[in-house]
């Protein structure tokens, strides 16, 4: 049967995607440490009375819900365009260096009490994170630009170089701290999505949604890119501009989710893959696929993370590891065998 | 004899870093013909064809392309006028053939989601026809071999509906079946008027298919010709050395080339 991807087929699985994460969005805010009674939720949210359960659906579960789901669909969505720009299946957003120049900005903030700030809707951890991410893409942008394009090479040597200079940056600053503040420290580098209301939500949407409409545009360039540069250019792509633009794209969006959820691993390495064995390499598909199943598995494994040690909570980037390690290894595994 | 289709004027190239560089080369092709490019590895061959299809920059000289200035093209015109097929063209992702094949219709379409139309569904059918790949439409370009690959590739390439077709070393690790195969569908696209140039090291192929040869040698042209004055023994030791030998197909008349004895004992004294 035909493969091509009509505009029929594209609506067709787009629309089973976003209906399935749809449901998991309207669904997982009523489960948590305290159970919530949907016939309340509903009173409330549609009377003028306002009662317990609806409030705590509206204005605690919902936007942490919208929160994960939104830095899960970046992040993935971020992925699926990296592992066709750096030619690299294990490519994730965090190769560029970003999850280490965002945690080295937040740990910053946070070894200052001073600095624990607000500013309209930032909070000033997310300001220095990033601040942090943004002078990563800068500097990747630097070392990787060549008179002929974007060395490939040269971006993922920049991006482990940083890493690894954020994370000794990181230990020295830990290692001068009062240790009180270490606690803190950890807790937002192992990522967490614990918001308290819309406002953190929306000092994310001026960075992920420039950023992931960079990438949505050029799904298909992207199939062409995934031919090899010259191919593409044969075929009529600018591909200096699309990888510029994606790298853009891809830095501006995890650096808005990595600001606020701190380094949440896994989701932009095993979604991406997921979605090409569900729907086809298509990435006209791949990459709005890669946003919907991406925010509903780490709404999904935000539920978990609060709930299986209730009342208190886990970070949600242990979750995604221990489901997402698996994962990936099995379509390692299974890939190796076809 | 046509207008040229392609034509590429003095160009020079130096790799960035590099000491080699491609000295002033230039070659025309017009509709009709094939054009096959030869030398030894490293003579500059695939640097010439990047050049000629715009793929790199030329340091001097100029490419016109249907008689005007490739710098004047954006990519997606060039690809409306120039399919350029690169050596080992290989994705990381299981597309299927007709995927494949329909990637080659990317410069005319719009930008965005860039849905296929019924006429670009035609010209799809049409391309996988031509190269006698429809019946592996819906196979999975991992499952086939390297002949079908190579004509599912030379089919998305036919897809852009080129005038110009730039092949680099296109029959590589193909046995001499899949190579004749590929060669046949070229020379019936030259026959509906398409211009051709095939970078390759199979100087028989050449001699049998293309009507002009350009010879390549440490970076500038060597000499350019008919089969018949081109593979001769002198020339062609000039370029790769002692050890052809060149006779005339008992049946078509064109030159083939031999290794001949004395260089096989000398590969056996040297191994």
């Amino acid at each position: 049967m035909t493969a091509l991807l009509t505009r029929r087929r594209f609506v067709l699985v787009l629309g089973a995607y976003a209906a399935s994460s749809a449901a998991i969005v309207v669904v997982t805010p009523f489960f948590g440490s305290e159970g919530l009674d949907f016939s309340e939720v509903f009173t409330g949210l549609f009377s003028t009375q306002s009662g317990i359960d609806a409030d705590i659906f509206l204005f605690h579960r919902l936007p942490r819900v919208f929160l994960a789901f939104l830095v899960g669909g970046a992040l993935a969505m971020c992925g699926a365009a990296l592992q066709v720009v750096l030619k690299n299946p294990l490519a994730e957003p965090f190769i560029l260096g970003i999850a280490g120049s965002g945690s080295l900005g937040a740990v910053a903030a946070l070894s200052v009490p001073g600095l624990l700030l607000h500013l309209g809707p930032f909070s000033s951890v997310q300001l220095f994170s990033l601040a942090g991410c943004l002078a990563c893409i800068w500097a990747i942008h630097r070392f990787a630009s060549t008179t002929m394009g974007v060395s490939v090479t040269a971006i993922l040597l920049a991006g482990v170089t940083i890493n690894i200079l954020c994370g000794a940056a990181i230990l020295l600053m830990r290692y001068l701290v009062s240790p009180h503040l270490l606690i803190a420290m950890d807790r937002w580098m192992m990522g967490g999505l614990d918001i308290v209301g819309y406002r953190d939500l929306l000092s994310l949407l001026p960075l992920i949604v420039p950023g992931l409409a960079l990438l949505a545009v050029h799904g298909s360039a992207l199939n062409q890119l995934s031919f090899g540069e010259e191919m593409a250019m044969g075929r009529g792509v600018d591909v200096s501009a699309v990888q510029k633009q994606v790298l853009l794209g891809t830095g501006l969006a995890a650096a808005a989710a990595v600001s606020l959820a701190g380094p949440i691993g896994f989701v932009g390495l095993i979604v991406p893959h997921g979605v090409r064995r569900f729907s086809g390499v298509d990435h006209r598909l791949v990459l709005p696929g890669s946003f919907c199943l991406g925010g509903a598995f780490l709404t999904v494994c935000d539920l978990v993370a609060r709930t299986v040690v209730a009342p208190t909570e886990m970070p949600v980037g242990i979750i995604t590891a221990i489901v997402g390690g698996p994962i990936f290894l099995r379509i390692l595994v299974k890939k190796n065998r076809d | 004899m046509n207008a040229p289709l392609l034509s590429v004027e003095k160009v020079t190239y130096r790799y960035p870093g590099a000491e080699w560089q491609l000295l002033p080369a230039s070659l025309s092709v017009a509709p009709g013909e094939i054009l096959a490019v030869l030398g030894p590895n490293g003579s500059g061959k695939s640097t010439l064809l990047k050049l000629a299809a715009g793929v790199l920059k030329p340091d001097e000289g100029r490419v016109f392309l249907a008689g005007r200035d490739l710098k004047l093209f954006k990519r997606r015109e060039t690809a409306k006028v120039l399919g350029y097929l690169p050596q080992d063209a290989e994705s990381r992702f299981d597309y299927s053939v007709e995927e494949v094949v329909a990637m080659g219709r990317f410069a005319h379409l719009g930008g965005g989601l860039a849905f296929l139309r019924a006429y670009d569904l035609e010209v799809i059918a049409r391309s996988l026809k031509q190269t006698e790949t429809d019946g592996l439409r819906y196979r999975r370009l991992s499952r086939l071999s390297g002949g079908e690959r190579q004509r599912v590739l030379l089919a998305s390439v036919i897809a852009q509906e080129p005038q110009v077709l730039l092949l680099d070393e296109p029959t590589t690790a193909l046995d001499v079946h899949h190579q004749m195969r590929l060669f046949s569908i070229l020379t019936d696209l030259v026959q509906r008027g398409l211009a051709v140039v095939v970078v390759t090291h199979d100087l028989n192929l050449a001699s049998l298919f293309s009507r002009r040869i350009l010879l390549l040698k440490e970076g500038c042209i060597h000499c350019e010709g008919t089969p018949k004055t081109v593979l001769t023994k002198k020339v062609l030791g000039e370029v790769y050395g002692d050890g052809v030998e060149v006779i005339s197909h008992p049946t078509l008349g064109c030159p083939v080339v031999l290794p001949t004895i004395s260089a096989l004992r000398q590969k056996e004294g040297t191994s």
